[in-house]
């Protein structure tokens, strides 16, 4: 009896087996208004501390611009949040609970987390709008992608997105003839398609006209709010045009914080970056 | 079901499948209906020559999917098309029966002549047809799957995935070479007398060959094209032009290529079986390299990345191929080389791309 009791046990079809059940990772909990912690981080490479003690917090919906001399630790940090470096002590929190030191690159950038990198990658055969259809969050094995077809749902997000971009009237046109900035903000575009909580914005003015550049502004302000962002930038004139909060890192930790006008007061800040 | 709407948008593809359906009416009314005195009499050599290209066309179609699409370059997709040639070879063979030369109801003739005592269990099943059709699908597509996974897991791409596979394409020709395989050794398989009870040699079986052939081409053409216009094939190209962006992007790379590199040895190995009754006989010569290599430049004179394209430069081709080796034989080898370098150098986009070219040049002279 007891073999067939094994069996009644497998063929119960109230119960699904523990191992088939898809661990769901915890929704994004911005009950205390802050998207991301960053506490008591530190990384070396072969001694030399790239971040030393760093803190940092993100409120929900900010524009942060993070600026610092080179080596002061910003790629780094950028690397820990979306997980392709592991740092050796501290914490990193998206919300409340969702733990990124956990989790690897593919799921940081499932649970909301976009990142763009300094030089623009897109598509460069395919036309504006397919670069969005592609790069939106969908369903990406094999045989949904055949039978996938653009939803009027789908088809408004990414109307909205080339609203937000300003390329609706080169939605057709194909990538490889967009100018730089164009590209850059397409980029963006494709980052906005995976409906992200927290945007991480690499140098985007870099190579960029002054119209691009004043365009762009007007666009990272744009998001902010909806999306929380946070900008590294070089170039001062930009940052002092979107910025309502600036964080100077320096040698891996934050050395100031506040408005532009307090960082261009402080003589620590004039010291380290902004004399030079 | 499957919307239709995708062929809206591909104006050459409609004109191809309507030449096809146009050449399916003529060529059986051409040789079955028209007297043979007459001047537009077809022989059965022509239209088994013509059902022949065809099989070519649907092999060139298989590699333009994985090749023009995916840019993973094949140098091993005869050994698909092999493989499918053999499996329908191998129903041929028991369809004989006890006609062979030793008379064994059994055995083909290249067993009793081996001294062989009973099949290999590996021939158990193809007396049937329904079995073998299955595994002309079956057998290709199982080895590009096992293959496949190998490769693309660990990432082989390029110039290097080229070479095993035309590695692999080697190891099975010389495999099938041997006696002791159990497929005929050096001669293969041939001296066939039936399709499912029909004579190979009526002039109707050879009829129905062709427009079994024509009918796979135009299928084959239209889930190739539904595939590459579907946002799976925009994902494909994205794979084509920036393997690793897409990978951040989210798609599984590994999978993609997996899908389409299967379905494409499927195909490439119908095609085999269709070419093999029309052609009287299958060896191991199918798989050597140069096969295929000679493929890939059916579909880089074609213009790749078309899918008609390969369809063109595989008819085109074989159509020279046949003139030359008649007219000229000792020719032939530097004509395709010279064709392979002329559109090399002045058509990168093959003979489709002449049409783009003309409206270039018209656009900036205008």
């Amino acid at each position: 009896m007891k073999p067939l009791g094994v069996l009644k046990e497998f063929s119960r079809r109230d119960r699904v087996f523990e191992f088939l059940i898809k661990p769901e990772p915890p929704e994004l909990d911005l009950t205390h208004n802050i998207i991301l912690y960053l506490e008591g981080l530190n990384k070396s490479f072969d001694g030399f501390k790239a971040i030393n003690e760093l803190n940092l917090y993100i409120e929900a919906g900010e524009l942060r611009c993070i600026i610092g001399p080179n080596g002061a630790g910003k790629s780094t940090m950028m690397d820990i949040i979306t997980g392709k470096t592991r740092p050796d002590s501290g914490q990193a929190w998206f919300g409340q609970r969702l733990n990124l030191l956990e989790m690897d690159e593919p799921e940081i950038a499932e649970v909301g987390i976009g990142r763009k990198f300094q030089k623009p990658t897109v598509f460069e055969m395919m036309s504006v709008l397919q670069n969005l259809e592609l790069a939106m969050a969908q369903d990406k094995r094999l045989w949904p992608l055949l039978r996938a077809h653009l939803s009027g749902e789908q088809r408004d997000l990414i109307d909205e997105v080339l609203e937000i971009i300003g390329l609706t009237d080169l939605a057709s046109e194909p990538a490889a003839k967009l100018s730089h900035g164009q590209k850059q903000w397409l980029e963006i575009g494709m980052l906005l398609m995976q409906k992200p909580a927290l945007l991480l914005v690499d140098e985007p003015v870099a190579g960029m006209t002054h119209q691009e550049m004043e365009r762009t502004a007007e666009l990272l302000t744009t998001l902010a709010g909806k999306h929380s962002v946070i900008v590294v930038e070089h170039d001062m004139d930009f940052v002092r045009s979107i910025a309502r909060t600036v964080t100077v890192l320096h040698q891996g930790s934050v050395l100031a914080e506040g408005s532009m006008a307090q960082m261009q007061d402080d003589p620590r800040v004039i010291e380290v970056y902004l004399g030079e | 079901m499957i919307r239709m709407s995708f062929l809206k948008n591909d104006k050459p593809g409609r004109w191809f499948l309507g030449i096809l359906l146009v050449v399916s009416v003529i060529v059986p009314v051409a040789n079955l209906l028209v007297p043979q005195s007459s001047v537009f009499h077809l022989s059965t050599y022509t239209v088994t020559l013509l059902g022949k290209y065809l099989s070519y066309a649907l092999l060139a179609l298989s590699v333009d999917l994985v090749w023009g699409y995916l840019g993973i370059l094949s140098l091993g997709h005869g050994a698909f098309f092999a493989l499918g040639g053999y499996v329908m070879g191998m129903y041929l063979m028991r369809q004989i029966g006890d006609r062979g030369v030793y008379g064994d109801p059994v055995l083909p003739d290249f067993m009793v002549f081996l001294d062989w005592s009973e099949l290999p269990w590996f021939w158990y099943g193809f007396d049937q047809f329904w079995f073998a059709a299955l595994m002309i699908i079956l057998v290709p597509g199982v080895l590009a799957f096992v293959f496949g996974y190998l490769a693309f897991r660990s990432r082989v791409t390029g110039v290097y995935l080229s070479i095993i596979t035309q590695a692999m394409t080697y190891a099975l020709m010389l495999a099938f070479f041997r006696n002791e395989m159990g497929f005929g050794g050096n001669n293969g398989l041939t001296d066939f007398k039936d399709i499912l009870g029909f004579s190979l040699r009526e002039d109707s079986t050879r009829i129905v060959l062709f427009l079994a052939s024509v009918m796979a081409l135009a299928i084959g053409y239209v889930l190739s094209r539904y595939i590459v216009s579907s946002r799976l094939g925009l994902a494909c190209v994205a794979i084509r032009d920036a393997e690793s962006r897409s990978r951040f992007i989210g798609y599984r790379v590994e999978h993609i290529k997996l899908g389409i590199f299967v379905f494409s040895a499927a195909l490439a190995g119908i095609a085999g079986a269709l070419y093999v009754p029309q052609v009287g006989i299958i060896n191991p010569g199918e798989f050597s390299p140069l096969n295929s290599i000679e493929l890939v430049i059916w579909v880089a004179i074609g213009g790749r990345g078309t899918l008609y394209g390969a369809v063109i430069g595989a008819l085109l081709v074989n159509y020279s191929k046949t003139y030359f080796t008649a007219a000229l034989p000792d020719v032939w080898l530097y004509a395709l080389g010279a064709m392979f370098v002329l559109v090399t150098l002045y058509l990168p986009k093959g003979i489709v791309g002449l049409k783009n070219l003309r409206a270039a040049k018209e656009g900036a002279s205008a």
